[in-house]
């Protein structure tokens, strides 16, 4: 016994190698291709900056930022071309603010409901259907915009155009409605307890409570979601490009055909357009654009939410 | 002795204020109720809109969904159009977006989350990654035009597969990075602890306890932006999807159409047959969705249970 035990623990010690050089290499591998990996996100930024300002720059080339600025019409196509860009905004505008128009007050009132009347059972059923909402593809709403809204639309609407900005809001309004809405719910939700108890205290009814307490202590959440709503409005593609159109129309008519900037880059898009002609250089110019403003959104959204988030506790 | 006299006259004041003040409930409740009905119709409103727009696309689309559409090509006449290709092109991309995202994006969440959590060059990729989340998918598009389609032509073919593929890969990388972070964070620093506590390196416990847990969560975020590329329509425009192919692609550097491509074709033609056409495809493309979604969340409780 006391001669066979040394022996036998010796034997074990030996069998066991611990191939730490190897482990070590495996773990610099591993690094090196995941880091490559996390750098391909930055790569991504890179690469769209760099392209959107390269082709901008060959664009600015051939038009001046005062054609750009300041052009009375949007004709690039046309053999009379004109880059006034504020004729794509202004539909951008047009759209966006009919979707804000529809999806703010509907998406709020939304997240007061499910975070401060809706029972459990109906929280856990309205939350993932709003969320089949969030995952309905654009190019199914612009169908739905065409050509179920827009007919509806012109029974009570007379002089309404088969392709008109309207009809494109208010769909685009519900495509964002659940985006608006998940995201106030959380800054709504996420107000304490203590402060509805301190407004029912003094006597507040729950309306009062919601109105007078709890919006104002969520309100930086609730900027922040319509900021990205608005974001998202603006770069949204499929429904605007099928029910308001591709005719570049100055001025803030929704009743008639307009082109916002998404739209426009999908007219060229699906003409063979190449690489030199100055057509292709413009849907860059525009994405630019586009880039820049929407960009501009999330940053102050981000930074929003930073500056006056109500700290509790 | 001031204190006194000062008492009877504040007694005074305050009883008048206090019959100046009408606290009116019953008005206010009222208010309070129409307020509840407003916010309880607010909430519903979205899905009666889906309902509407399910139904609709359904009576339109259910008349078009013989054998015939899903085995033919798109074709001038009405009748005689499937979507054949589409389906196809549809197949191909969600392979090649899999085959891009999966790996890389859950490689970036896992070197984010484990590796270089809290550092300085990890703050910035965060703050890059959430604004990338951002960007239009129209942007990407743009992206996916100068760099896949023609800047590495040779590589892809000008506008095939590929490029599409790679496009909707960066596209939703985000959405699997995200995924991948939040369902490693989920599981408790002690597993960790103790892996590294028996000498295990940091990859080795990664690999070993830390990701067969958070597996399940990871499989739910690829499925979920897998689905969000299906539906993409805008960025495969811009690089330049044909809206009318009569053959299968061969290879990944082929030319190529897709489902909500189709769809869009359909929908901007102006006869009514064709716009029956687009319902039927947008029945299919809500179905595969469907089916996408069912399977993450079958995969997650089927997961969770076995552990």
């Amino acid at each position: 016994m006391t001669a066979n035990s040394p022996n036998s623990g010796e034997d074990r010690s030996s069998l066991w190698k611990p191939n730490r050089q190897a482990s070590r290499r495996v773990e610099m591998l591993v690094k090196l291709i995941f880091g490559a990996f996390a750098l391909v996100s930055v790569a991504t930024t890179a690469g769209i900056v760099l392209t959107l300002i390269f082709e901008t720059i060959e664009f600015f080339g051939e038009v001046s930022l005062l054609q750009f600025l300041f052009d009375p019409q949007w004709t690039p196509l046309f053999s009379n071309q004109q880059f006034g860009i504020h004729v794509l905004i202004s539909a951008t505008i047009m759209t966006t603010g009919i979707a804000i128009l529809v999806a703010l007050p509907l998406g709020l009132m939304a997240a007061i409901y499910l975070s401060e009347y809706a029972s459990l059972n109906t929280r856990r059923f309205l939350k993932p259907a709003l969320e089949i909402l969030a995952g309905i593809p654009s190019v199914v709403f612009g169908y739905f915009a065409l050509l179920t809204v827009t007919p509806v639309l012109q029974t009570f609407i007379p002089g309404l155009q088969g392709f008109n900005a309207l009809s494109a809001g208010l769909v685009l309004g519900i495509s964002i409605l659940p985006l608006v809405a998940s995201l106030s719910e959380d800054a709504i939700y996420a107000v304490p307890r203590s402060l509805r108890d301190g407004s029912y205290a003094l006597g507040a009814t729950k309306r009062e409570t919601i109105i007078s307490v709890i919006l104002p202590a969520a309100l930086s959440g609730i900027v922040a979601s319509l900021i990205l709503a608005i974001s998202r409005a603006i770069g949204e593609t499929m429904i605007v490009t099928l029910a308001a159109g591709q005719n570049p129309t100055p001025g803030f008519n929704p009743f008639v055909p307009v082109a916002t900037m998404t739209a426009f880059i999908v007219q060229v898009s699906l003409g063979d357009t190449p690489a030199t002609s100055l057509a292709y250089k413009t849907i860059f110019a525009v994405g630019m654009t586009l880039f820049l403003i929407t960009l501009t959104l999330n940053l102050i959204s981000f930074w929003f939410v930073r500056k006056f988030q109500e700290k509790y506790e | 002795m001031t204190t006194q006299q000062d008492f009877p006259s504040q007694e005074k004041g305050s009883s008048s204020i206090s019959s100046s003040y009408q606290p009116n409930l019953s008005g206010r409740y009222k208010l309070d109720k129409i307020f509840a009905a407003i916010a309880l119709i607010c909430a519903w409103a979205g899905l009666v809109v889906l309902a509407w727009l399910l139904v609709d696309v359904f009576t339109d689309g259910v008349s078009r969904l013989t054998w015939t559409f899903i085995s033919e090509f798109p074709s001038r006449k009405p009748d005689e159009a499937g979507l054949l290709s589409a389906l196809v092109g549809s197949i191909w991309l969600i392979g090649i977006v899999a085959l891009v995202a999966f790996p890389v994006g859950v490689g970036a969440g896992i070197f984010l989350e484990e590796f270089i959590k809290n550092s300085v060059i990890g703050n910035i990729i965060e703050v890059n990654i959430s604004n990338l989340a951002g960007v239009p998918s129209i942007i990407y598009g743009l992206l996916g035009l100068a760099a896949f389609v023609r800047w590495m032509e040779p590589l892809t073919g000008g506008r095939s597969i590929i490029a599409g593929g790679l496009t909707l890969g960066l596209l939703v990388l985000p959405i699997v990075i995200v995924a991948t972070r939040e369902s490693l964070r989920a599981v408790p620093d002690s597993t960790r602890l103790a892996g590294f506590a028996v000498g295990a390196t940091r990859w080795q416990v990664v690999r070993d306890t830390v990701l067969p847990p958070a597996f399940p969560g990871i499989l739910t975020g690829t499925i979920l932006a897998l689905s969000r590329a299906i539906g993409e329509t805008a960025p495969l425009i811009t690089i330049g999807a044909l809206t009318f192919i009569a053959f299968l692609p061969r290879g990944p550097r082929d030319s190529f159409t897709a489902l909500p491509i189709q769809i869009y074709n359909w929908v901007s033609r102006p006869q009514q047959e064709f716009h029956s056409l687009a319902a039927g495809g947008i029945i299919v493309l809500l179905v595969v969705l469907l089916t996408m979604n069912s399977i993450a969340v079958i995969l997650r409780n089927k997961l969770q249970k076995s552990r």
